[in-house]
């Protein structure tokens, strides 16, 4: 190996660590605020590594009763958002893609170029007209604004892109369209429902916007809790970090588990959800 | 075989795949066609919760151009906006050719570089809160070891949008990363060979080679950045609520208030509908200029 080669190798490490301690040592100090006793996270200079750890801030958080509520509001929400979005989108994108209707993808972009807010304000009078807003059911429906496109805009990209032959063969032997669509396009697609499935399931899961506006006590989601935290004990540290941690962990895990696959989803449409 | 084919398409694509579509279109049109079309009807009125509507024509769109605080704010948008789309992109271009290079761990090292920009953006916010604190925080500190005196980064007028831009930064370099990574796994190997042959340097084939091959790749990640920089919501309504004072409020925070803590149904639609064709309008003049940047590359190519 040359002396230049050499240099190049120490350059090239020198970027990726530059590159990429932002993320790590965010993360870190993240999971180090919530693994602290209140006086080391209050201690100045900052303590990097403590002496002593404790799940005590981890404890505080899901013993409180309301963070399993929460948490499985958030489950239901995003579950079933994602579900009926998976529902309707996957045959939606199979249509589009074999009408060649590339024209009704502007909808799609349009929902993906509006404030999420926008939808807020008409569905909040609708939803408080029909006396839903106590129940979880707004929250479906409205995540449906961030799931819908996404699922669509994927499985269009998807399906254009698997043979044809297959589901031609099919249909001469005599298949309904239903019955190619099950049995043919559908197996077929599973890789590309995946990556549906992990973006909407990402994407619902974090959104904010309209958990604030929609969700009354007993139906907060995690991230607007979370939020309500911020504003009720900013003084302890080390629990608020726990709950941030145990809100987004989830989604961290997939991102680390299911990378093949967003990196996918996310250069083929660059969606984003809200 | 030949004669057949034109019948088989005639009987593939008829309108039969309908059935497919329709309760997409169904969600489609009750979750964002209904709410556009109301927002549209709602701006027209003086529309406020509790109280009748009455019918006031553009009257809300009037007052958009004499309510200082909307001037404000779009003033505001639009700084947030310009610096959320230039750094990302320097430090993405900049990440996907460090990530287009082959070592050992890149697999892992991409999953934890593309972290930040599938996190919760509010716990996100929230650990940033405490980083940015003045007097605890960890990024002081770091400052007060090469000798930078402590800021007030968030609480301070001057600096609250650049340090909510710092992580506006930190969360979607990544993306561009990913679209620029994209466009670098598409440029063949041959330009780099002969350049070296001809004795370029790094820089150069940077410059002369990556540079205009990435560059409708770049475009569509400045695009995408603008569309979110601009709708951008929960970080900084999360670590601000647009303060101090209202030093942070951008339209879509303004929006926010009117409708939600006001109850200025009509106002906020109207400023909804602006802020839409805003965002349509500052993405067409990109496309404009990305034509103009395009007709005079091949103009000036020769």
């Amino acid at each position: 190996m040359s002396f230049r080669q050499i240099l190049g190798k120490i350059a090239l490490w020198i970027s990726v660590f530059v590159i990429v301690s932002p993320a790590i040592l965010f993360f870190l100090w993240m999971l180090s605020l919530s693994v602290k006793y209140e006086i080391d996270n209050a201690a100045y200079p900052p303590v990097f590594i403590p002496d002593r750890i404790s799940l005590d801030n981890y404890v505080q958080v899901l013993t409180s009763n309301r963070f399993t509520t929460y948490f499985f509001n958030t489950l239901i929400v995003t579950g079933s958002a994602t579900l009926l979005a998976l529902l309707v989108g996957v045959p939606a994108g199979y249509g589009i893609a074999r009408m060649n209707a590339h024209k009704s993808a502007i909808v799609i972009l349009i929902a993906r170029i509006t404030p999420g807010l926008s939808y807020l304000i008409p569905l909040f009078l609708l939803f408080q007209w029909l006396g839903l807003l106590g129940t979880l059911v707004p929250q479906i429906i409205i995540h449906l604004v961030v799931t819908v496109p996404i699922v669509i805009w994927i499985m269009i990209g998807y399906f254009e892109t698997t043979p044809m032959e297959l589901e031609e063969a099919a249909h001469i032997d005599g298949a309904t369209r239903w019955q190619v669509f099950r049995h043919v396009a559908l197996p077929i697609a599973r890789p590309g429902i995946a990556v549906a499935f992990i973006l909407a399931v990402i994407f619902s899961w974090n959104n904010f916007v309209f958990g604030i506006v929609l969700a009354g006590r007993e139906t907060r989601t995690l991230p607007v809790a979370v939020y309500n935290m911020i504003s009720f004990d900013q003084l302890s540290w080390g629990p608020l970090a726990a709950a941030a941690l145990l809100v987004t962990l989830p989604v961290l895990l997939l991102t680390v588990f299911a990378q093949r696959q967003i990196v996918a989803g996310l250069t083929a449409g660059a969606v984003k959800g809200g | 075989m030949s004669i057949e084919a034109p019948a088989q398409q005639a009987e593939l694509r008829p309108p039969s795949y309908w059935p497919f579509v329709l309760p997409a279109l169904i969600v489609v049109l009750a979750v964002i066609i209904f709410p556009w079309v109301f927002t549209i009807w709602m701006s027209m009125n003086e529309w406020k919760v509790g109280a009748p509507t009455t019918f006031v024509g553009l009257a809300n769109f009037v007052r958009m151009p004499n309510d200082p605080r909307f001037i404000e704010a779009v003033g505001h948008t639009l700084a947030y906006t310009a610096l959320s789309v230039i750094l990302p992109l320097i430090f993405g271009t900049f990440a996907a050719i460090v990530f287009h290079q082959k070592f050992p761990g890149r697999g892992v090292l991409r999953g934890i570089f593309i972290m930040p920009m599938m996190a919760t953006p509010v716990a996100i916010a929230l650990v940033w809160t405490m980083i940015f604190n003045p007097q605890l925080g960890v990024l002081n500190y770091l400052l007060s070891l090469i000798g930078i005196p402590p800021q007030l980064w968030v609480f301070h007028p001057a600096t609250v949008i650049p340090s909510l831009v710092l992580v506006e930064t930190w969360q979607w370099t990544p993306l561009v990363m990913l679209i620029v990574l994209g466009g670098l796994a598409a440029i063949p190997s041959e330009p780099y060979e002969s350049a070296l042959i001809d004795g370029a340097n790094f820089w150069q084939m940077f410059r002369y080679i990556t540079l205009p091959l990435i560059t409708p790749f770049l475009f569509i990640a400045a695009m995408i950045r603008l569309i979110d920089a601009l709708k951008s919501f929960d970080i900084i309504f999360a670590i601000t609520q647009g303060g101090p004072g209202s030093a942070s409020e951008t339209i879509n925070l303004y929006l926010y208030s009117v409708a939600f803590v006001y109850y200025d149904i009509g106002y906020g639609s109207a400023i909804a509908l602006v802020f839409f064709v805003l965002i349509i309008m500052l993405a067409a003049v990109m496309l404009y200029a990305r034509q103009r940047m395009h007709w005079n590359e091949i103009g000036g190519g020769a």
